[in-house]
């Protein structure tokens, strides 16, 4: 749990002056300071990210009645889906802090 | 080995992450576009999220208040002239900042630069036909003038401060999806904006097919299917006034020949769809006593809207209006004491002389008996991913020779070996015309302004508080011998060169006439009486005399009798041609949808209305039976493109002539078709296809379903961001012109009197954000054909419950 936290609370002020990709290296760290198992690396960078993501992109659907979710999802999908579009946010965040939390765990081992 | 693991991973996590980080081809850059930290989820905008907000901004001199009311539109409260221009590009950009650039962008051919090597050719036609140039030209003029060159420096100060304070994360959302940033604004991007208007109105031309025309039929022929004049007008100047001015001596034309083409090429023909309406009503005719002025320029409909709502306030100035995003100051609007509208003149101000080159190195060209110097302009296309593309200009003293006979031309509509004069190369300043309008107080200060205005020539149209109404076809006019540049021109006779200037005084102008009203839609400028040659073909009079019908029966009109005539939806081109066309049917042999469809038609009332289908069957059949009088002998296509004889022309022949020759088609060889054969066909033809398209005769064929009006975002094929199939009524020749992709592109009406009141709506929003509450908030009240009131201010402290935020600019120094 607690890499999971840990990412959530740095990605989540670092993302707001940093550029997107800053997500990776703050799984990568954290994991790499804590994780236990490759395992439990990936599933730390792709929740802690990916919760991150879900949560603010959820309030801002909210916020603003959907208004862009729906014509984005027109864009991307050819179809009024927004719910697609609010579960493919966190994923793609996801899978980059899964790969980047799996990858801190996995260099900390080696120079272990 | 132990290593082969993580490096692997490593290598494989960066991988996906700079895969996610770039744009491919039209996919944008998925990281940072999902990310709800910089992605388009921050452009995603609630109505609560516009509060009351101060920005600290190095600029103005004085602090400025931007009031934003309920439809979205600033109105901007300064202390002086460059505060309030300086506010205006600010508000501007921040609602409209990615359309301002893209709009410059195509206008200065670097589409390339932003999508990569399919704009290339795009490019390449813009900067043939000079737009860079132009631009600089009217820079030229801009900087001469004290005035307008602080307003556009204050405009793009304004611009480049709200520029600079703009994080990543808040670009407009256009930006992301096509991965770049926007750049410094700059005093040309004003210009090239203007430019790009004039390219829109006044780039149209049909002076090669004509030359074919004149080529395969001679004199006679031309001049019979292709008059000067129409059959069918009611010109703006109202026939019969005086010309108050001793005209100009014009050549007589030469006598030698027009040059022929072996060449095909084929130029932009004026768009019929682009043309506008205007109107003022003196006080004999209105309810108030006072004149009531209403414009609705028709251009293509695109999202961003082509407009932007503001109001501008200083000690000396307050003016309400629609802007252009890109340009400082109102173009359409009112102020305290006047109001003004513009409608497109379709004079002929671009003209094709035929370059004759010494030799292939095409230094030097044939003028006057001696060879002279081509000046060569080289342009630099920047492409997205590649190489720079470069291209060697030839500009004569015509003008640029937009293409060289042993190129290939691009689109099949570009003339090849030609240099084009166009009246947009000319240094001109029309910032001042509408910074003098902005601030006019009377008739004379409406006519100093005009003076000022070059291109694209417009019929300004005038209304005061002091009850006068006047209207002037306006702008920079090239002096011509009668018919010159109908056809292509001789570029190596000095006889075929422009012949100078008609003087802005000698301009047609009509102060306050007897019929109490003055309008405009495009049609001929003034009767033949006029003693210079504009052009031989200008909009179609339908429009026109409808308006003209309509105002001449006017009395105690309202403002919202004007909005009911912007909404009239008879379609006179109907009531002119189907008394002839459905008589010559024959009910012989129908099928049941033809039995249906004739029967609609013979109990349709003229009506371009939403729910009518008479108006779809009509449309169809006379464009079918208008292509099978004229596509056999004058056809657009093939090697020697035509143009056909207009709707005008084609209704007296079918009317006085009706056995004329024109009507057989020649590409029957046994055959000897009449007027009756043609109606026939091409009625049975129409149902038929329509049949096709929509089914079985219903509710599927009325004219909303069938014509749908599209409003599209400027990047092609973005359908997610437009507003498509929108149910209205309305026509091409009809007062409210509303077509499939073109129309009424901001309505406004304006009751003048002691406190204006004036109402207005296009279709769209305030905001270019397709994540915004204000992108498409008009749309509706334009669709119905209703107008809101705008809201005129007179102090940043007003009390009015449509007041939703206030924004203060606040300098930090």
């Amino acid at each position: 749990m607690l890499p999971v936290l840990i990412i959530i609370v740095v990605s989540a002020i670092a993302q707001l002056f940093l550029p997107w990709w800053i997500i990776a290296p703050v799984a990568f760290g954290s994991c790499w300071w804590l994780s236990k198992s490759s395992g439990r690396a990936f599933l730390a960078g792709f929740l802690g990210i990916a919760l991150v993501w879900l949560a603010y992109a959820a309030w801002i659907h909210s916020h603003t009645d959907g208004i862009l979710t729906g014509r984005m999802s027109q864009l991307l999908f050819k179809a009024d889906v927004p719910l697609v579009l609010l579960l493919l946010t966190p994923v793609i965040g996801g899978l980059v802090g899964g790969l980047a939390g799996l990858t801190g765990y996995q260099v900390r081992r080696a120079l272990r | 080995m132990k290593y082969i693991k993580p490096i692997t991973l490593l290598l494989l996590t960066t991988l996906f992450v700079v895969v996610l980080s770039r744009n491919w081809g039209t996919v944008p850059a998925f990281g940072p576009l999902l990310s709800p930290f910089k992605g388009f989820w921050q452009n995603a905008e609630a109505k609560t999220d516009r509060t009351d907000q101060t920005v600290k901004i190095n600029g103005t001199s004085q602090p400025v208040s931007v009031v934003y009311d309920d439809t979205g539109v600033p109105h901007v409260f300064a202390q002086n002239d460059y505060d309030v221009y300086f506010a205006q590009g600010f508000v501007t950009a921040r609602d409209r900042l990615w359309q301002m650039e893209f709009q410059t962008h195509a206008a200065a051919g670097r589409v390339s630069e932003i999508v990569g090597e399919r704009a290339i050719e795009l490019d390449r036609y813009n900067r043939r036909l000079g737009m860079g140039y132009a631009a600089e030209q009217a820079l030229k003029g801009m900087m001469a003038n004290e005035a307008s060159m602080a307003v556009v420096q204050a405009y793009t100060d304004g611009i480049n401060a709200y520029i600079k304070q703009l994080s990543p994360a808040k670009y407009p959302l256009e930006y992301k999806l096509l991965g770049y940033a926007p750049e410094p604004w700059t005093p040309l991007k004003c210009a090239l904006l203007l430019k790009q208007m004039t390219q829109t109105l006044a780039s149209g031309a049909d002076d090669l097919m004509m030359a074919n025309v004149l080529q395969k039929y001679g004199r006679e022929v031309t001049a019979n299917l292709f008059p000067n004049y129409p059959a069918q007008e009611s010109p703006i100047i109202p026939a019969g006034t005086k010309w108050d001015f001793t005209p100009l001596n014009v050549p007589a034309p030469p006598a030698d020949s027009v040059p022929g083409s072996t060449l095909t090429f084929r130029w932009k023909e004026h768009d019929p769809s682009i043309g506008s309406n205007n109107w003022a009503i003196g006080p004999e005719k209105s309810a108030t006593g006072y004149p009531i002025l209403a414009n609705d320029p028709h251009l293509q409909l695109n999202l961003p809207s082509i407009w932007y709502q503001v109001q501008l306030v200083t000690p000396t100035l307050n003016v309400y209006g629609a802007s252009l995003p890109g340009s400082p100051g109102v173009i359409i609007g009112f102020n305290r004491q006047v109001a003004w509208g513009v409608t497109n003149v379709a004079s002929d101000v671009l003209d094709f002389y035929k370059i004759r080159f010494k030799d292939a190195r095409h230094k030097e060209y044939w003028h006057d008996n001696q060879w002279k110097a081509v000046r060569e302009r080289v342009e630099v296309i920047k492409v997205k991913g590649r190489p720079d593309v470069t291209d060697t200009i030839r500009y004569t003293h015509h003008g640029p020779v937009v293409y060289l006979d042993n190129e290939k031309p691009f689109r099949s509509n570009i003339p090849v070996g030609y240099a084009a004069r166009w009246v947009a190369h000319e240094v001109t300043n029309e910032l001042t015309c509408f910074y003098i309008l902005n601030r006019a107080r009377n008739y004379d200060d409406y006519v100093r302004a005009l003076a000022q205005y070059g291109s694209p020539a417009q019929n300004f149209v005038f209304a005061d508080v002091n009850k006068d109404i006047a209207i002037s076809p306006n702008g920079k006019f090239p002096l011509k011998w009668k018919e010159q540049g109908k056809f292509l021109l001789d570029g190596s006779n000095p006889a075929h060169d422009w012949q100078g200037w008609i003087p802005a005084e000698h301009n047609p102008r009509v102060r306050n006439p007897p019929r109490g009203f003055v309008s405009s839609a495009n049609q001929f400028s003034t009767d033949p009486s006029y003693p210079y040659y504009l052009n031989w073909v200008f909009a179609p009079a339908e429009r026109g005399m409808r308006i003209n019908d309509r105002l001449t029966a006017m009395k105690q009109a309202t403002p919202d009798s004007l909005r009911q005539l912007q909404n009239d939806n008879v379609n006179l081109r109907a009531a002119n041609f189907l008394p002839v066309m459905l008589p010559l049917v024959n009910p012989q042999g129908l099928t049941e949808p033809q039995q249906n469809a004739f029967s609609a038609l013979r109990s349709w009332n003229y009506r371009n209305d939403v729910d009518a289908v008479g108006a779809t069957l009509f449309t169809e059949w006379l464009t079918l039976l208008y292509k099978s009088i004229w596509d056999d002998e004058f056809s657009r296509e093939g090697q020697q493109p035509m143009r056909y004889p207009t709707y005008d022309r084609t209704l007296q022949l079918m009317t006085k002539e009706p056995s004329a020759r024109w009507f057989d088609n020649v590409n029957t060889a046994n055959r000897k078709e009449s007027m009756s054969d043609l109606v026939n066909m091409s009625f049975r033809q129409t149902i038929d296809s329509l049949v096709r398209q929509h089914g079985s005769f219903g509710t599927e064929w009325v004219w909303g379903k069938h014509k749908g009006t599209d409003i599209r975002h400027l990047i092609p094929g973005l359908d997610a961001f437009s507003a498509l199939d929108v149910q209205n009524g309305g026509g091409g020749s009809v007062v409210n012109a509303t077509t499939e992709r073109h129309g009424p592109s901001w309505r406004m009406v304006v009751a003048l009197g002691p406190q204006p009141k004036a109402y207005g709506v296009y279709p769209g929003g305030q905001s270019g954000n397709p994540g915004s509450p204000y992108y498409l908030n008009l749309l509706e009240t334009w669709r119905r054909g209703e107008l809101n009131d705008l809201l005129y201010l007179q102090a940043p402290t007003d009390k009015n419950p449509r007041i939703q935020s206030t924004l203060i600019l606040s300098p930090t120094k």
